[in-house]
């Protein structure tokens, strides 16, 4: 646990365990630290899943009450009403294929820029590696996930034995974990930079919520990207929708619509980006989270 | 005990912002911003402003160049008024907040205790809680699951171990809380006094597991508003004032001078001209209070001298009486003393004499004293000197484990057997 700062790099730590000095290089992450509250990021975890639906009657199963809502408005609004036509594709597998990987990323920000006010609580009493909170709540996400991906295979299941629509899961389904590693990259990024400055800017926590709900209108979460001209404003706002390929191939492993896997590049490239810089900010402001918070 | 150096606390400062956020903050910061970026200093970082008073512009200073080290088995008391920075200096030791200049360096696994049972969570049970609390704490698993049957016998709530703690009273959290926090095994353990709030029972008990911790040469860092406390605990004391370090060293030193300085204590009065209390026959010239001790502590352990120094003038009979009342700090009558008990036969001498009362050790209580003065001729009253002195006891090292604040106008050295 030995740490040195900026200012004191040249003067060895001569046995101390612990030195606290005013600056602290935003490279420094101390993962040897990191690694000695292993436990607590797996609690804290174990907490945000065990405790979210305690004392509600149907607990987990809203985890896919609400996907399945959602995903049988859209059918309903853009399906029934605004005659939408869908490659083929029953709409509610076509919807939920886009709403389950969108819950993810747009669940992993919303909660991640929350988690420092509400564990402030623990900010200002014990110290421990101030990444673990916002960390723990992405990784609780995952759990919800799970859930309605299975319950999305079950609605395949059922489509494929009543012979209404042969399910098309292939060898991309493979793929799943990096599609799901992406959207962590990227959420928890933009989560952490969000965090960090909602501790002092409050108001970025409510304008947040608003920005990933308008994004998804420019994923292809509601329509396929096919059914968008090359070169409308449409497609160059969805194209520009770092999220799109995720979701696009989500769609393509789920239920085996076309899929450009090239076009991958750019979630990646965004992932680490957007996670470099909000481990930056993150580390950066963390030590003034305890005076403002 | 003193053995290797395990902190160092070397010039630290502590600069918090005042004011709303908003606005004139991001204006602040950006102005930071760009003086960091052509390599000149942080324009809110005046240094010269500090070393002469607290508030400078926008922000306050709470700690202004703190400067103190701790051997192994140090129990460092710190003391202070509020606002003095005492939990500014707690926040920095436990790594809550980083100072704005200076340096910390600790040795061993530090544990802080600001408050029981952080990150409690109501939904879950006290077993899923104990976990919790035990890893944000800084405990491993392994540990925890080592430690854990200890923890609840600890407790006393095995029977509701499963049960959500939001059913729990707040004194069963409490417990909860600190039979993981006493589990801990640090080697620099740092408390606030505010864990020593609750009953007679839990203090008794919080106070008594830091002393087992004291006792295994652990260091600890203890701050509190109790000079009780601090002196039933601590080897050493550390007094801040406005943020700075007023005076540190042995606990009594400074225990004695903090409470000196702050129980506005009138040892003496004296009289030399007209004013003085008393008539034509007789007057009194001064009073004063002592300890018999000879470092001058009023240790209730002690005997404290009163010195009443009077002028007669023209009394030539032994008809005086004195009556001493000595009143606590609320202004209880604590007991009532008469001069004509013991020296009733004597003839007063003409001129200045003294008249010594002497309150015996293992009589008073800690606290603080007021003696008003009655004189008596002729079997009535005659004049008095109300709050002829005022005087703040102390006591020394207790024995047993309370520490808390000891009732009783009076606590006299009773003799017990069995």
């Amino acid at each position: 646990m030995q740490r040195q700062s900026a200012d004191t790099q040249a003067e060895p730590a001569k046995g101390w365990d612990v030195v606290i000095t005013p600056e602290r290089a935003w490279w420094d992450l101390d993962l040897r630290e990191f690694w000695a509250y292993r436990d607590l990021l797996v609690l804290l975890v174990r907490r945000d899943i065990t405790a979210q639906y305690k004392q509600t009657i149907l607990g987990p199963l809203w985890h896919v009450i609400q996907p399945l809502l959602t995903s049988a408005m859209f059918a309903i609004i853009f399906g029934l009403m605004a005659r939408m036509s869908l490659p083929g594709i029953p709409p509610l597998l076509f919807y939920m294929s886009g709403v389950v990987p969108w819950n993810l990323f747009s669940n992993v920000i919303t909660r991640t820029s929350g988690t420092l006010t509400t564990n402030s609580g623990l900010m200002t009493k014990v110290y421990f590696p101030r990444i673990i909170p916002p960390m723990a709540t992405s990784l609780s996400n995952l759990v919800g996930s799970a859930i309605q991906l299975g319950c999305f295979f079950c609605i395949a299941l059922y489509y494929h034995v009543s012979g209404n629509y042969p399910s098309a899961i292939g060898a991309a389904v493979l793929l799943l974990p990096i599609l799901i590693l992406l959207e962590l990259l990227a959420g928890f990024g933009i989560g952490l930079m969000v965090a960090a400055w909602t501790v002092r800017y409050r108001d970025l926590g409510f304008l947040i919520g608003f920005v990933v709900q308008l994004l998804m209108y420019m994923s292809p979460v509601i329509f396929p990207l096919s059914m968008a001209q090359p070169g409308t404003i449409t497609y160059r706002l969805v194209s520009a929708n770092p999220m799109t390929p995720v979701i696009e191939g989500f769609r393509a492993s789920l239920l085996g619509t076309p899929m450009d896997w090239s076009t991958l590049w750019y979630p990646v490239l965004f992932g680490v980006v957007v996670m470099a810089i909000g481990l930056i900010v993150f580390q950066r402001t963390q030590r003034k989270f305890a005076d403002i918070i | 005990m003193s053995g290797r150096r395990v902190i160092e606390v070397e010039d630290v400062h502590k600069r918090y912002e005042l004011g709303v956020i908003g606005a004139s903050q991001l204006s602040d910061e950006l102005k930071a911003l760009w003086a960091s970026l052509r390599g000149r200093p942080d324009p809110r970082m005046d240094m010269e402003a500090a070393a002469h008073g607290q508030r400078a512009g926008n922000s306050f200073w709470s700690l202004r160049g703190v400067t103190f080290a701790l051997d192994q088995g140090d129990i460092l008391g710190v003391i202070g008024r509020n606002g003095a920075g005492k939990s500014t200096l707690l926040k920095l030791l436990s790594r809550i907040s980083l100072p704005t200049k200076g340096r910390i360096a600790m040795r061993g696994k530090v544990s802080s205790l600001l408050e029981v049972g952080t990150g409690f969570h109501p939904e879950l049970t006290g077993m899923e809680n104990i976990y919790l609390n035990g890893a944000i704490l800084g405990m491993r698993r392994a540990e925890i699951d080592r430690k854990r049957d200890e923890i609840i016998a600890f407790s006393g709530i095995d029977h509701h171990i499963h049960t959500p703690i939001k059913r729990y009273s707040s004194g069963m959290k409490v417990r909860l809380g600190f039979a993981v926090a006493a589990h801990l095994e640090p080697e620099i353990l740092i408390v606030d006094e505010v864990l020593a709030v609750g009953d007679a029972e839990f203090q008794r008990k919080c106070l008594g597991s830091m002393r087992s911790v004291a006792d295994k040469g652990r260091t600890i860092l203890f701050v509190s508003h109790s000079m009780n406390a601090v002196q039933g605990l601590c080897t050493k004391a550390l007094w801040l004032e406005k943020g700075k370090v007023r005076m540190q060293g042995g606990t009594d030193e400074v225990v004695s001078a903090y409470v000196m300085e702050h129980a506005a204590q009138v040892l003496e009065r004296s009289w030399p001209g007209q004013d003085a209390p008393g008539g034509e026959l007789l007057s009194v010239r001064s009073v004063s209070v002592r300890s018999m001790r000879e470092d001058g502590l009023m240790r209730i352990s002690d005997p404290i001298r009163v010195e009443i120094e009077v002028e007669n003038s023209g009394v030539t009979d032994n008809d005086i009486g004195i009556r001493l009342s000595m009143r606590t700090g609320t202004d209880a009558v604590a007991f009532i003393s008469d001069l004509s008990e013991t020296v009733g036969e004597r003839v007063w001498p003409l001129g200045r004499s003294k008249v010594v009362c002497t309150i015996p050790g293992g009589l008073l209580n800690a606290g603080t004293y007021r003696i008003n003065l009655m004189f008596i001729r002729k079997s009535k009253h005659w004049f008095r000197i109300p709050e002829a002195v005022i005087f703040e006891t102390q006591e020394g090292p207790r024995q047993g484990t309370w520490i808390g604040e000891w009732g009783g106008a009076v606590r006299p050295t009773v003799e017990w057997s069995r």
